[in-house]
């Protein structure tokens, strides 16, 4: 597994306590697992997503992440209703663990209230918080 | 009503054998083997092994058991015991309900006892269980092509839990509250259904039986939010349920899945698989392949569903892969959806599967083949047909008319508890009384007939029982 | 002992092998006129292959030999009590007049069936301590569920059938997903630095919306929750029910009554602690034993005697209802009553020996293996793969490389309190030659791990095949062919 410093964590994204990303899309924000909670998992196996057009609570539980021997929930960050998902996961999960902030990108939602995405942390809180 | 009896003290056999001397034959440790690894550990005595446990937690009295029995003694006892069973051929019994008489090859009793395969554990280390998984993937896939349905589990208890298991899948699925089940469906099988559901606050609705013995699911037009409909072909009464009408009245309501269930697998070497006519979960009791009836277990719960429903499923399943070297071997996969990973979130809490039960199936779907599988359905088929037609010649009342496989009711003239009483005497058994299950079936007999009656043995039970 | 690789055959999938028109059973001519069938409900059969009984036969013998099994090698499986299966209880369940008894005759007529069950139930009382068992249940989890169905409808009679459920995290997974079916909420209690409950925490955690606890005792650190009277006199008091999980009941037979520790629901499970065989995954048996308060809930029918008579009662209105469609899997009951009569008295020797066994590995390895919680073990004991970490070795390594050495692995990563957890039961039945023999392999591994770690990543070698890819496997499931 990596160390701290090994990490890839880009400046221009936006982290979650629960080793999300989050960026934003025009109305939209996409979201998906950061290079810490991949290679915590190890070789993903298997992505759960929710149908566009669910709404969801900051906080609730709307996928299941799942590698040969854990399963890890997914919270969306923000309250917000599902726009789209990535099909592409269903057959490809590694995209997650290849490149988890491009093609391995999972939701894109649409806020309930856009000025929320400014509470997510910025790379240099998520490393403080991570180190702690 | 009297109730269990406690006794002080046990006493099982009148009189003893025990064995001489102070070893039990599973035992290997001689004195000078205990000396020297309590040494190694460091304790004064064996009762310093248990020093942990509070005295206040140690039992008071010793256990009151008797000596051990030596191997020829306890012969004798289970010998005793075993013939005060009433089994086919010494009776003439015509009865399945569930626990069907099949012949069962002897090449499949000598396989099962290769000590490699039943002693040994689940497979979790796959590269010392490719034995056992192997023959698991042979399993779901034999079981996949009788059902015709996508994918087989490696088994659940037996026909009545994975009934449940079914239905609680659908309520998972669908995230609906209530369930319609026919009153054709095994009894029992709905009685465990009931045990299961009740804690859970689901509802359960029983779709009543016609006078032809099918379903009548025209109560289904007004039910809009069922997770699931169960039904069971061939149904309890033996007869053929016409899953097609089903699939098309479940299906209405595109949400609901059909639940086809079955007692008796060997039907389906005639008729059509429930996987070809809309069925969504198969599920049933597996006895009849191979698997000798026990007084009703262990038998086994063959589960099958469409690919679509796989992370719903409950149940282990093997998968095919490949080692380092690129050879192909088999795992558990899918195990997130299970117990030991998942916790309370699993998708049941099962733990185990009849694993040597399905081993027996398989080897008897091999065994029989697929020409064999038809010839045999065929053989049990015309030998019902055949008892049918005599019965009734005789003047025996068969009041459900829907074509049916190897089991029928029969409507015995009013009172015919007495004739039941005194077939028995002759050590004839007229069939299995419905009366217990169904209040409005008195004087109503499962009968059933399989490969094993003679020609002979029908005729003969024809007289007996219109005499 | 290395374990060495005989002439290990390949073999194909069945539907790979055979020719139309072989067959591998005898069926007999028909007798009777052939019937016509509905041809809208005829179907065309099964796609099976065809084969001939010697192919059968090859076929399965081949496959055998790919198997660990208890009859080749140690199999110390933690929690698992992988002990020796008795030839006797086979003859016995093949009897005929017992794997031939229909289940729904009229009692009279399996008076011997019923008379086995009505004693087996009482030989397990006197070993548990609790007075009324039902055998119903086809395996420890379902042993689990009907517990709970109990203590569900014990509380929903007093008024409130509560909410929720306490499971110290040392617990098996079946534990939580038996309590879920009942639709409890499971509460985590955390283990203390002893690797046991503290009474405190369970103080702390007890409420009236609370159902009660499901403790393994001994627990699966292989420890004694020796504050167990304390706990259920916490649970109790606030009415609450105390549920042990019988899983290592291999380590205290004739040692605890489970009663006077204050159990009041108990599951065994035949295939561990009464010897009967695994049979590469089941079928099992989980019986399970209530104090006499707690009668009248149990599954019906109940064998009750009457007289000189077995009958099958069905009329206990309060009892939770049916867990299987007949009476349990009856053929696994036959061969642990047939075990509990060979044993007898001896069986007060299992525990001993077990327990013999366990300690005298633990103190032969601790030098070599990371012991996390080094107290006086029961039957098994718990390493860890702190110390082979240093050399990028882990205990999946270990595990493999055990086969290696003609031993079956541990339960491994099992408790999930403890990382990288190797969980040793080595039961009553293995010999101390057989036990030196694991221990010099396992102190073998440790300094192999230091000097060459690469054979243990690349472990198995002699087995039939390596290392198989399980990734590979769960991303595109190929679950029939």
């Amino acid at each position: 597994m990596k160390e701290i410093h090994e990490l890839n964590l880009p400046e221009n994204l936006h982290y979650t306590k629960d080793h999300e990303w989050a960026r934003k899309q025009g109305d939209l924000i996409v979201v998906g697992i950061n290079d810490y909670a991949q290679d915590q998992l190890g070789d993903i196996v298997f992505v759960e997503l929710p149908e566009p057009g669910e709404k969801f609570s900051e906080g609730d539980e709307f996928g299941t992440v799942e590698s040969v021997k854990a399963v890890s929930e997914l919270f969306l960050p923000i309250a917000g209703e599902v726009a789209d998902i990535n099909e592409d996961l269903a057959d490809t999960p590694e995209l997650v663990n290849s490149n988890p902030y491009d093609e391995g990108w999972m939701i894109k939602f649409k806020p309930d209230n856009p000025a929320d995405f400014d509470k997510l942390l910025d790379r240099d809180a998520y490393l403080t918080m991570l180190k702690g | 009503m009297s109730t269990t009896k406690i006794s002080g003290k046990l006493a099982i056999y009148g009189w003893t054998q025990t064995i001489r001397g102070k070893r039990m034959r599973y035992l290997p440790h001689t004195e000078e083997d205990i000396t020297a690894m309590l040494k190694a550990i460091g304790a004064q005595s064996m009762d310093d092994l248990f020093k942990s446990i509070p005295g206040d937690c140690r039992r008071k009295e010793p256990m009151k058991l008797e000596p051990p029995l030596t191997e020829w003694a306890l012969d004798r006892h289970m010998d005793t015991l075993a013939s005060q069973t009433a089994i086919s051929p010494d009776y003439l019994m015509f009865i399945g309900a569930g626990s069907y008489d099949h012949h069962i090859p002897e090449v499949i009793k000598q396989l099962l006892r290769r000590g490699e395969l039943f002693t040994a554990y689940t497979p979790y280390q796959p590269e010392v269980s490719q034995g056992t998984l192997q023959s698991i993937y042979e399993y779901q896939t034999l079981v996949t092509r009788l059902l015709n349905m996508d994918v087989a589990n490696a088994s659940m208890y037996d026909g009545a839990s994975a009934l449940a298991e079914a239905l609680l899948m659908a309520v998972r699925i669908t995230k609906r509250k209530k369930v319609a089940v026919s009153t054709a469906i095994h009894p029992l099988y709905r009685k465990v259904v009931k045990t299961y559901f009740h804690p859970t606050g689901y509802e359960i609705m029983e779709l009543a039986y016609g006078p032809d013995g099918a379903t009548d699911l025209s109560a289904l037009e007004n039910e809009k939010e069922l997770a699931a409909v169960a039904v069971q072909s061939p149904n309890f009464f033996g007869c053929i349920e016409n899953l097609k009408n089903a699939d098309a009245l479940v299906h209405a309501n595109p949400k609901t899945l059909l639940v086809s269930c079955f007692t008796e697998p060997l039907a389906y070497g005639l008729y059509k698989a429930p996987g070809l006519q809309g069925a969504d979960i198969v599920c049933g009791e597996g006895q009849s392949l191979g698997i000798p009836r026990s007084f009703g277990g262990p038998g086994l719960g063959i589960f099958a569903t469409r690919q679509k429903y796989v992370r719903n499923m409950p149940g282990r399943l093997v998968g095919m892969t490949k080692d380092l070297e690129g050879r192909r071997g088999f795992v558990l996969t899918l195990s997130t959806r299970e117990q030991h990973i998942r916790r309370e979130k699993a998708t049941s809490n099962i733990c185990s599967n009849q694993g040597l039960c399905a081993t027996a199936a398989a080897m008897y779907m091999a065994s029989l083949g697929g020409t064999g599988f038809k010839n045999l359905a065929r053989l049990n088929y015309n030998n019902a047909q055949y008892l049918k037609t005599e019965l009734e010649k005789a003047g025996v009342q068969i009041p459900f008319k829907t074509p049916a496989f190897n089991e029928f009711v029969i409507r015995m003239p009013a009172g015919s508890q007495a004739q039941y009483e005194s077939l028995l005497k002759n050590k004839i058994i007229l069939g299995l009384p419905l009366n217990q299950f169904y209040a409005e079936l008195e004087d109503h007999y499962l009968v059933c007939a399989t490969e094993t009656c003679t020609k002979e043995d029908m005729d003969r039970f024809v007289k007996e029982v219109t005499s | 002992m290395m374990g060495t690789t005989g002439l290990i055959f390949n073999e194909p999938l069945l539907w790979e092998m055979g020719a139309k028109g072989r067959t591998a059973i005898s069926i007999p001519e028909q007798q009777v006129p052939s019937c016509p069938v509905d041809e809208n409900l005829a179907g065309d059969g099964p796609d099976f292959p065809d084969l001939c009984e010697p192919d059968v036969v090859r076929h399965y013998t081949r496959l055998s030999h790919w198997n660990f099994s208890v009859d080749s090698g140690m199999y110390p499986l933690g929690s698992c009590t992988m002990k020796y299966n008795p030839r006797t209880n086979e003859r016995q369940s093949s009897l005929p007049g017992i794997a031939g008894a229909h289940p729904l005759l009229p009692d009279g007529l399996n008076q011997g069936s019923l008379k086995m069950m009505y004693e087996l139930e009482r030989l397990l009382a006197e070993i548990t301590g609790l007075e009324a068992v039902t055998l119903q249940p086809a395996a420890g989890a379902h042993g689990e569920l009907t517990g709970m169905l109990i203590f569900h409808a014990y509380h929903s009679a007093k008024g409130n059938p509560r909410t929720k459920i306490l499971i110290p995290d040392t617990a098996h997974g079946t534990n939580p997903a038996s309590a879920t079916l009942c639709g409890y909420a499971s509460i985590s209690v955390p283990s203390d630095e002893n690797g046991i409950i503290d009474p405190e925490t369970v103080r702390e955690l007890m409420d009236e919306e609370t159902a009660g606890i499901m403790v393994t005792n001994p627990n699966t650190l292989g420890l004694f929750e020796n504050n167990i009277k304390q706990i259920a006199s916490i649970v109790h008091a606030k009415g609450g029910l105390v549920y042990a999980d019988g899983a290592n009941m291999n380590a205290v037979i004739d040692v605890v009554n489970m009663k006077s520790i204050g159990v009041d629901v108990l599951h065994l499970n035949l295939h561990k602690t009464f010897s009967t065989p695994h049979g590469g995954g089941g079928p099992g048996a989980g019986p399970v034993c209530v104090t006499k308060d707690l009668e009248r809930f149990l599954p019906v029918p109940r064998v009750i005697k009457d007289g000189n008579r077995y009958v099958l009662e069905e009329n206990f209105p309060d009892s939770v209802g049916k867990m299987h469609a007949f009476h349990g899997n009856f053929g696994i009951l036959v061969r642990a009553y047939s075990y509990i009569l060979s044993m007898g008295s001896d069986l007060k020797k299992v525990s001993q020996y077990a327990v013999l066994n366990a300690n005298y590995i633990k103190e032969r390895l601790k030098d070599v293996y990371h012991l996390p919680y080094d107290s006086d073990c029961m039957h098994e004991c718990v390493f860890t793969d702190k110390h082979l970490q240093t050399h990028k070795v882990s205990t999946l390594d270990l595990a493999k490389r055990l086969i290696d050495h003609g031993f079956h692995p541990p339960t491994v990563y099992f408790p999930l309190v403890v990382s990288g957890a190797i969980m040793i039961e080595p039961t009553e039945t293995e010999s101390k030659e057989t036990i030196d023999q694991f221990i010099e392999a396992m102190r073998t591994i440790a300094r192999e791990a230091a000097e060459n770690p690469e054979i243990l990543h690349q472990a198995p070698k002699n087995a039939k095949v390596r290392r198989l890819d399980e990734t590979g496997a769960a991303r595109k499931p190929r679950l029939a062919g």
